[in-house]
């Protein structure tokens, strides 16, 4: 008999794995209780780091092309395609679901991902607007990435969840840094691998893991953080609200409870959320 | 035969305009403009329909900046006046936001008609009040507020027609705190959409000037608006806090400074209450040495002397390439020459008076700071009237980054100028501030005004222009200048919450 190659998770932060700064760990059980692996957790100071490599990445990402970038978004879902079982195993480890559960979330979690592929060049047809002033101007609203987004995801469908929030934010042109669920981290680790192949630049997603009542606070408050997408109770969403306004951060807050596999997610309004407007205006004249 | 020389530093330079100078030759006449305000002695509250007195008791003076007279007394709310603005809103929001579109958007029309009806009369009234020129409380305050009304009218049977693929669904109650720039449009830009969406309102004016608030509540009431759709409760910053912060409140938007939006926010955080924050600006307005020189020399003055340069948008750093700052520095000191500040009821002042004694001290421990920290003054000679709150139109040249009349908001007639080589340095000197409200690019080359517009953190870019606005034109900023746009489609939407079909 041979002993199984167990993986060292690490967490995915400018298209490199990386331990925590802080050397510390966290043991992640399955629902038996046994030991599967030694998680990172992660430290206020990966978080700064995880935000500069999204700031370096960000012009990058934002100049692309839409369809560019809906094509790379495309090849995530396929790297995903391809890994499904695995991603289905990684949710279904910690957890205590239902037969089926893992499997329906990681094809909601694929089509997801597609759904969004698609609005990369389609969302500023939804969104803006040209504006018909009284005068001779040309005047238009158009949308620009805010930059770094946080993201924090939910522990219910922590691969659904997670990119349900963080799939609005990339496809707009943003980057991101996110928190993974910290009951449920593995489907992360995981789909940092599949981050890593898909065509998507390093530092366009980081994915952090560790304690969220520790690291909630550094993301409201880190001023180059532009805006967060949370999944927060109504207390996390104070202190994401009262960090956030030392910076007058955008704070997107969702219920932690929600049907993460409605298709009211699929919208271009949030998309929306995570973009600036700006509106220009043009003389028209010789 | 040669090869013609076509560097700009070759062209035939034009014999330079000769400038008219009448020093103190002749003085101008008067023209003050003389249509009646019609300002009641005091003005109570105004909630569920009717004109209340506080149940504060409490009122307290307006001052006219125009020369520091007591114009009228208002009432200050207190929290007991804005619990019963919200109940009197909260019970009007259920008839209000089934009553159909159509129907609501009358009313929204009516208003429109009525204040155009009566635009001299409240254009006199805000002079009076604010101490703003009355040529821009005429030309401008109140026509665009009526413009608003009559605007946001529309929406209000086509909400359907907003975001495609949901369902707009107005949200109850909206708190709004707006500032004393631009009182009566910006209680237009509040409540036009607000209502427009199905929503009912309680309002708080500015602490000075209130007075065109209050005598809309006349025009209110000639509409016959639903009595408790639009309530009004004056006072100063504890009434105001009361407004934002109360558990009535679906919806908060504010306008005023950064500082205050901080605190809303804090205050907000966790409850769940849609919140949008207009706040200040540090708008950088950039001149490159290909721009029409004397078109751009109009419109860094407009952008920054319009309204006493109390705008949050104003275009308060300049920004010019340094092979032609020389030359737009002496135009502009040209062209400030023959601006007139002085009593803003003369119908030819361009600069009228400053908002408060307040304002006033601060525009000059800003403008102190600016001499202390080594950048050159320019200012016209001119003869302030002895009364009233005044300030002369300014320039600082040879500005640098770090300093404060560089990166604080001055709300004031008082330019910052600083130059640029090149095109990125020109992007990065006007994105490094904490604000991202407003920007203005000046030059003929079209390829540039794009990628420069685009490249600007700003909410408004204006092209070959300055401050220019419209009902149909979304406004609201980046960064630290808040979130949310007022004006278009995008500011319908601040008032709706999109479902699910």
């Amino acid at each position: 008999m041979s002993l199984k190659i167990t993986k060292t998770p690490k967490c995915y932060v400018g298209g490199a794995f990386i331990r925590s700064e802080s050397g510390r760990v966290a043991p992640m059980r399955d629902a038996g209780g046994g030991f599967v692996a030694n998680l990172p957790r992660c430290s206020r100071k990966d978080l700064r780091n995880a935000v500069e490599a999204a700031a370096g990445a960000g012009p990058g990402w934002a100049g692309r092309s839409g369809y560019n970038r809906g094509q790379i978004l495309y090849r995530l879902a396929e790297m995903m395609e391809s890994r499904a079982i695995e991603l289905a195993d990684s949710v279904a480890i910690t957890g205590e679901a239902e037969d089926g559960r893992a499997e329906r979330e990681v094809r909601a979690a694929i089509d997801r991902v597609v759904h969004f592929a698609g609005w990369t060049d389609k969302y500023e047809a939804v969104l803006g607007s040209v504006n018909p002033v009284a005068g001779r101007y040309f005047n238009f609203t158009v949308h620009e990435p805010m930059g770094v987004v946080g993201v924090i995801a939910p522990d219910d469908a922590p691969l659904l969840g997670l990119l349900t929030l963080l799939l609005p934010a990339i496809t707009g042109g943003n980057t991101v840094v996110a928190l993974a669920s910290e009951a449920a981290p593995y489907p992360a680790i995981l789909l940092g691998e599949m981050l890593a192949v898909s065509d998507i630049p390093g530092g366009v997603v980081n994915l952090l893991t560790g304690g969220r009542g520790e690291l909630l606070p550094a993301f409201a408050k880190h001023r180059h953080i532009r805006a967060l997408a949370a999944a927060a109770s109504a207390g996390e969403s104070a202190t994401l609200g009262q960090g956030a306004s030392e910076s007058v951060k955008r704070v997107v807050a969702r219920d932690p409870g929600a049907d993460w596999f409605s298709d009211r997610f699929d919208s271009p309004y949030a998309i929306g959320d995570l973009l600036e407007a700006k509106t220009v205006w043009h003389p028209v004249g010789a | 035969m040669p090869a013609k020389k076509t560097s700009a530093a070759s062209k035939p330079t034009a014999p330079p305009a000769r400038e008219l100078l009448f020093g103190d030759l002749w003085e101008y006449d008067p023209a003050p403009e003389s249509a009646p305000a019609f300002i009641d002695d005091r003005y109570p509250l105004f909630i569920g329909g009717e004109f209340t007195a506080p149940k504060s008791k409490r009122y307290f003076d307006s001052l006219s900046p125009r020369d520091e007279s007591r114009l009228t007394r208002i009432a200050d709310g207190g929290k007991a006046d804005v619990d019963a603005a919200y109940a009197a809103a909260t019970k009007a929001f259920p008839g209000w936001s089934a009553m159909p579109g159509a129907e609501r958007g009358k009313y929204l029309f009516r208003i429109a008609r009525l204040l155009q009806d009566r635009a001299r009369e409240f254009a006199v009234a805000e002079t009076l009040d604010g101490g703003k020129p009355i040529r821009e409380s005429r030309d401008f305050d109140v026509p665009m507020a009526a413009a608003h009304f009559f605007y946001h009218a529309g929406w209000a049977d086509k909400l359907a027609y907003l975001a495609p693929g949901r369902v707009p669904r107005p949200l109850g109650v909206a708190g709004q705190v707006i500032p004393w720039n631009f009182p009566l449009l910006m209680l237009a830009w509040k409540i036009a959409p607000a209502l427009a969406a199905g929503n009912t309102v309680v309002l708080k004016p500015a602490e000075t000037t209130s007075v065109t608030a209050m005598k809309f509540a006349t025009i209110l009431r000639d509409a016959e608006l639903p009595p408790g759709v639009v309530n009004l409760v004056s006072g100063g910053r504890e009434t105001g806090a009361a407004v934002v912060t109360h558990p009535g409140a679906a919806k908060v938007a504010f306008t005023g400074s950064t500082g205050v939006g901080k605190w809303i926010q804090h205050a907000l955080a966790g409850t769940g209450r849609r919140l949008t924050l207009e706040l200040g600006g540090k708008a950088a307005n950039i001149i490159f040495d290909d721009a029409p020189l004397d078109q751009a020399v109009e419109g860094v003055i407009n952008g920054i002397f319009f309204n006493q340069g109390h705008v949050c948008c104003a275009g308060s750093r300049l920004l010019v390439q340094e092979s032609v700052a020389e030359t737009v520095v002496r135009k502009l000191e040209i062209r400030m020459r023959s601006l007139r500040t002085g009593d803003p009821l003369d119908k030819n002042t361009d600069v009228g008076a400053i908002n408060s004694q307040g304002q006033l001290e601060k525009i000059r421990e800003l403008v102190r700071a600016g001499i202390d920290e080594g950048a050159r003054i320019h200012q016209p000679a001119c003869k302030l009237p002895e009364r009233g709150w005044y300030f002369p139109p300014t320039l600082f040249s040879g500005v640098t980054m770090s300093q404060r009349v560089a990166r604080e908001e001055i709300f004031g007639p008082v330019l910052s100028i600083l130059t640029f080589r090149t095109p990125a340095e020109a992007v990065e000197k006007a994105n490094n501030t904490a604000y991202g409200l407003s920007a203005g690019v000046w030059t003929d080359k079209g390829s540039r005004v794009f990628k420069i517009a685009s490249e600007l953190k700003a909410g408004v870019v204006w092209a070959n222009t300055y401050n220019k606005f419209d009902p149909a034109s979304p406004f609201g900023g980046y960064r630290e200048s808040g979130f949310g746009r007022e004006g278009g489609r995008k500011g319908m939407l601040e008032y709706l919450s999109l479902e699910a079909p």
